[in-house]
């Protein structure tokens, strides 16, 4: 944990180096694309006179370059086979790249495979002097206890919630304020450490070096849900190729991330298999008359499905929209049952608001927020995420939700265990930096 | 009849993806520091380098600056920049052949050859010669516009007699004063640095003016004039013309001049001193019972 630990910290320093050079690249590495944006930085002064302010900082930049290609040898939003997703994100970046006309070293990515777990951590500690310093905002945080998150898995976001003051609750920033005991609430995301390994290696085989990583549930729900949902309490379905994620928001943090390892590419596989049909060839039929509510006139609206066997018959086969309604329409339901037993688990009807924003390219299905709404309630809205500056016309539908909220997480990411100051006593017992500390503490 | 072959389109590419060269290539190119090296130093590098070695034998050096030298030196010798005249205007002609001496030029000459501001220093070195203004026309005539310096001085020294002009510049020698009697004469050392006042005064001095003979320079300081009877008037340093003024007056109420005196002295502005000739003296003497023993003085 330690190991990633440092490298979380590192990649903050690589990404503040990239915001001083002003270009950063963002890749979304999906199952079915990859999806790969460059954001230009040109500081606050470029904001116009609309009276907009700087909001969620996503004024502060531009996409100038933007490119997607069909992602190859990626799983489950896992890297399946190397070479294949290495030459998968060369060609987003080559094209964005040429796009935009300059050159990115640093690049933040965001996947959404590698079975993301929630863990909610406490920690408590008395304070030395009544007023809350960084020292002990870091010395809480460290208090907290980590529970064993399994062999080979690693932290990927650990963001404090939550601060309460004595009998003070719902604090933001409790620095300077004066109390007797600062107890903390955590939120830790973990994730299979190899999928990781992977994936830095990967980038680290196009010449990139990688500024940021965050998981793609994450940062599709800051993308896709409105401020007063991530006030409320909303969770954010991101229906991918290979994988759903699921986040769940309240006063504007993440407090739950899951994902079900299905997609849309399993919808595909289906009626790749019923119709038997090349996978190309479903993937068409899927995007041009899929649906999941068949009614009458369904029934009379045939498809062509064509073949290349060379025997007429195969080849002049006709099916029924409701035929193909049928076969996609249990897959539809079973990922949708499959998330609403994750939120069930997670406790999701506790929270005050139980908005549910479907996003993500599956999230286009004709009819989904009809069965969605069934299933995971009434409060089921499709979302597309925020509009950015910059962003090519192409890039702004709802399967670039996590590209966007990237985009976001890039420009004003949320504080990390990380980004706070290691408490005292974690340096080790003969460190240098222990004495500067001290002396930087007495001086 | 049909082809047993199926005639089937080429091969689609599945996999867009640049090799791993071309990408870094890209990445390469997209640097600045590498775009301005290969746009910008690249080619200098290599125009000096080609200059460089071309130049490098000096064969090769002394061929380009030959040619080059041989274009120029046809190029001016055409026809239509030939001088082949020179017109002196504004001179008598024994000036006008002064200058095309001064001049020097062996025609036909190119006119870029012609260094036209030098041989206009050297023409005006010429005393006799004020200005003078020096243009090449067309037709290959090199005109020379003078304007003469006009004498309005004789200047007697111990070498001879110099005319010159008001500005008191050497117009030209002169062999006898009786070549030009129209002139009024000066003498004495550094008088021609003061021929502004020489004039002012011989202006102010119309009334006896047939009677003066000349001015003389006293001291480099003062002027004396001269009148004819030996007679001498003694000028002050400072304001000479008023002091003049004032004698002439008094010649006119009193006929000053026309009495037996030496010279009457102004150099004192309140107090003129007359000296008289020895006899006049002597008469004053007797007529105020002053008995001088026959001296003269």
């Amino acid at each position: 944990m330690t190991d990633l630990y440092q490298s979380q910290r590192a990649m903050r320093n690589m990404r503040r180096a990239a915001m001083q050079r002003g270009v950063i690249a963002i890749l979304d590495i999906g199952t079915s694309k990859i999806a790969c944006l460059i954001l230009r930085f040109d500081g606050p002064s470029a904001m116009g006179d609309d009276g907009v302010g700087p909001m969620a900082g996503q004024s502060s930049f531009r996409v100038i370059g933007a490119a997607t290609t069909k992602s190859r040898g990626v799983r489950f939003g896992e890297i399946s086979v190397m070479a294949e997703t290495e030459r998968a994100v060369r060609t987003a970046v080559q094209a964005a790249q040429k796009m935009a006309n300059v050159r990115v070293d640093h690049v933040i990515a965001c996947f959404s495979g590698a079975e993301p777990r929630s863990y909610g951590l406490a920690g408590e500690i008395e304070l030395e002097d009544s007023v809350v310093t960084e020292q002990d905002v870091a010395r809480a945080l460290s208090a907290c206890d980590v529970p064993d998150i399994g062999q080979g898995r690693e932290v990927l976001h650990a963001q404090p919630v939550n601060f309460a003051l004595d009998h003070r609750t719902g604090l933001g920033d409790p620095r300077g304020q004066i109390g007797n005991r600062l107890a903390t609430d955590m939120h830790l995301l973990s994730i299979d450490g190899t999928v990781v390994q992977n994936i830095l290696h990967c980038i680290q085989r196009c010449d990139l070096e990688l500024a940021g990583l965050a998981s793609s549930a994450y940062v599709s729900g800051i993308s896709s849900l409105v401020e007063d949902e991530q006030e409320l309490g909303a969770a954010c379905i991101d229906m991918g190729g290979g994988s759903t994620g699921i986040s769940v928001f309240i006063k504007k943090h993440m407090i739950y991330a899951d994902s079900v390892r299905m997609g849309g590419d399993h919808v595909t596989s289906d009626i790749s298999k019923g119709l038997m049909v090349p996978m190309a060839v479903a993937e068409r039929i899927k995007t041009k008359h899929g649906g999941v509510h068949a009614t009458g006139m369904d029934d009379r609206e045939m498809i062509e499905v064509g073949g290349d066997s060379g025997d007429w018959e195969k080849d002049r086969r006709q099916i029924s929209r409701t035929e193909l309604i049928g076969i996609m329409r249990p897959r539809v339901e079973e990922i949708l049952e499959e998330v609403r037993t994750r939120l069930d688990a997670a406790g999701f009807d506790h929270l005050p608001s139980q908005q549910i924003v479907l996003t993500g390219g599956a999230s286009q299905i004709p009819g989904l927020d009809g069965l969605a709404s069934r299933i995971l309630g009434q409060r089921v809205r499709l979302g597309r995420p925020l509009r950015v500056q910059g962003l090519p016309q192409a890039a702004t539908g709802s399967a670039f939700s996590s590209a966007v909220g990237l985009c976001l997480f890039a420009a004003h990411p949320q504080d990390e265990w990380w980004d706070f100051e290691i408490a005292t006593e974690r340096y080790p017992a003969r460190s240098l930096k222990r004495v500067v500390k001290w002396f930087k503490d007495n001086w | 009849m049909q082809s047993l072959t199926a005639r089937r389109p080429a091969p689609l590419r599945r996999d867009p993806a640049p090799s791993r060269w071309a990408y870094r290539m890209q990445r390469l190119w997209l640097t600045p520091v590498f775009r301005v090296l290969f746009r910008v130093g690249l080619p200098s590098f290599v125009l000096a380098a080609t200059v460089g070695l071309v130049l490098a034998d000096a064969d090769r050096r002394d061929a380009i600056s030959g040619g080059i030298a041989e274009i120029r030196d046809r190029f001016e010798n055409r026809p239509e920049f030939m001088v082949a005249l020179v017109s002196v205007e504004g001179a008598s002609p024994e000036l006008a052949d002064a200058v095309r001496m001064r001049l020097g030029l062996k025609l036909p000459l190119s006119s870029f050859d012609i260094d036209l501001d030098a041989a206009r220093n050297r023409i005006q070195e010429l005393d006799a010669i004020a200005k003078a203004d020096l243009a090449v026309r067309s037709g290959g005539v090199l005109q020379v516009t003078i304007t003469e310096r006009v004498p309005a001085l004789l200047w007697r020294t111990e070498a001879g007699i110099e005319m010159l002009d008001e500005t008191g510049h050497r117009v030209a020698s002169l062999g006898s004063r009786a070549d030009r009697p129209d002139l009024p004469l000066i003498a004495g050392e550094g008088a021609d640095a003061a021929t502004t006042e020489a004039l002012q005064l011989l202006a102010a001095a119309e009334p006896i003016l047939p009677r003066i003979r000349g001015l003389v320079r006293v001291g480099m300081r003062r002027w004396d004039v001269v009148l004819d009877r030996n007679q001498r008037i003694l000028l002050p340093q400072d304001r000479p013309v008023a002091a003049l003024e004032r004698l002439i007056a008094l010649n006119q109420a009193n006929d000053l001049l026309g009495r037996d005196i030496f010279a009457v002295d102004l150099r004192t502005e309140h107090r003129p001193v007359l000296r008289l000739a020895p006899y006049a003296l002597n008469q004053l003497r007797a007529a105020q019972g002053i008995d001088t023993s026959g001296s003269e003085l």
